[in-house]
């Protein structure tokens, strides 16, 4: 039977997800052994069971820590993607500051706003007072450094779960892909 | 002619000299130890605890940088609890304050990077201090950033027995401790400092670096201090 794979996003801004389309043609030989069935490049349907969930972004709100526990609850492997996911890294940055002084540098202070205005409407998340990883919250089974990943690296640790292997990063060059 | 002695380590045996550090006997017998605060020809302070050993008799691990050989000493360098606990040190570097390497200069040119890869570490266990760290651009060509400094104090080290300014020198203990230049001064008020930037090139990561340094370019020569020392015949 051929398996589910979840890619979804947190507090990141994407670039792991453009690193998981950097595999190229080779998303052709992991569809040959799963299907992607949830991931914001695909659409954005409720979370089924599934075997591998890869994550990218940090935990930023408390929308996020349920978002996660859902994950992890869904997925027999979870994977962190990309350095927010493993450390916070740039998302986390926020946290030398309070929440105020964060979006007032955004969204109001910022020189190339014209039109200074703080969002605040109960659609949007509410910041939490910390960004945290992944591992914070919940058990990380897999974790693919980098800001972002390369392709290769994505493409490695997939291809290595899906055909029931276990991904062995050192032999990849470890953190050292930055 | 100092005393020669029999040692072992891992399990081998080696015949060395009186007065050689753990460290150094390992080097000459291709044994390899991680270091973080070691720099070839500075004096070893044991500062960032990577090359911590297990010394049979003494239930205290020891540093292999500033413990001398011993006659019959049985040394083990690389048992599972030593990886571990090196891996746990990498670990609290990383969340002790803050390392974005993707906005680092250092990124890919970098001591502790190398070192997270070398003992296996894929993520940190710890939660993150995300203590707030200073940054101090006012010396005309040098930056330090404390946010990423270990306190592996080479810069201090090779200041003061290499360059003989001693600008650098530490404050406070623990978390709280710092690298300070003069008496606590911003870096560009230095009567001390010289320019001569040879902590820029033992520091081993992105905390010291010559302005117009961009993100992941950094370049150093440690290697050229390392000849400088053994020119001049410095210890
Ligand atoms: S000093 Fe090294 S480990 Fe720290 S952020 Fe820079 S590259 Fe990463
Ligand atoms: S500034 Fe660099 S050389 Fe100096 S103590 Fe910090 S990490 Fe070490
Ligand atoms: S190298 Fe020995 S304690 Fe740092």
């Amino acid at each position: 039977m051929k398996k589910k794979i979840a890619t979804v996003w947190l507090a990141g801004c994407s670039g792991c997800h453009m690193s998981l389309l950097d595999m190229d043609e080779r998303i052709l030989d992991v569809l040959a052994v799963a299907d992607i069935v949830k991931s914001p490049i695909v659409d954005g349907k409720k979370l089924p069971e599934v075997d591998v969930t890869v994550v990218e972004g940090a935990v930023g709100a408390d929308e996020h820590i349920e978002e996660i526990k859902h994950i992890r609850k869904q997925s027999k492997v979870l994977v962190s993607l990309g350095d927010c996911a493993i450390n916070g890294n740039i998302s986390a940055m926020r946290n030398f500051y309070t929440v105020q002084d964060a979006l007032e540098r955004s969204y109001a202070d910022s020189d190339t706003n014209d039109a200074p205005q703080i969002p605040g409407c109960e659609d949007i998340l509410t910041l939490d007072k910390k960004v945290v990883p992944l591992h914070d919250i919940v058990k990380v089974d897999y974790y693919i450094p980098g800001c972002p990943p390369t392709g290769d690296m994505i493409f490695y640790v997939l291809n290595e779960i899906l055909n029931d292997r276990v991904p062995d990063l050192q032999k990849e060059g470890g953190l050292k892909n930055g | 002619m100092p005393d020669k002695i029999t040692i072992s380590i891992n399990g081998t045996e080696i015949k060395t000299e009186e007065g050689k550090s753990i460290l150094s006997v390992c080097k000459e017998n291709d044994i390899h130890i991680p270091v973080m605060c070691h720099f070839p020809g500075l004096t070893d302070v044991g500062a960032c605890r990577l090359c911590l050993c297990e010394v049979k008799g003494y239930n205290k691990l020891l540093p292999a940088c500033t413990t001398l050989v011993a006659e019959n000493m049985e040394i083990q360098t690389h048992t599972e609890k030593l990886k571990e606990y090196r891996r746990v040190i990498v670990e609290m570097f990383f969340s002790e304050r803050n390392h974005m390497c993707s906005i680092c200069v250092a990124n890919t040119n970098c001591e502790l990077q190398d070192m997270a890869t070398e003992v296996g570490m894929q993520h940190v266990r710890f939660p993150f201090l995300n203590q707030e760290c200073a940054v101090d651009a006012s010396h005309p060509k040098y930056v330090i950033d404390h946010n990423r400094c270990i306190m592996c104090t080479r810069c201090v080290r090779v200041c003061s027995e290499v360059e003989g300014a001693h600008n650098w020198d530490v404050k406070n203990r623990g978390y709280n401790a710092r690298v300070i230049s003069d008496f606590d001064q911003p870096w560009g008020e230095s009567e001390t400092c010289t320019s001569c930037g040879k902590c820029l090139n033992v520091c081993p990561t992105g905390a010291l670096w010559a302005k117009g340094s961009v993100q992941g370019k950094l370049d150093k020569f440690p290697e050229k201090i390392t000849d400088l020392i053994e020119k001049r015949g410095i210890h």
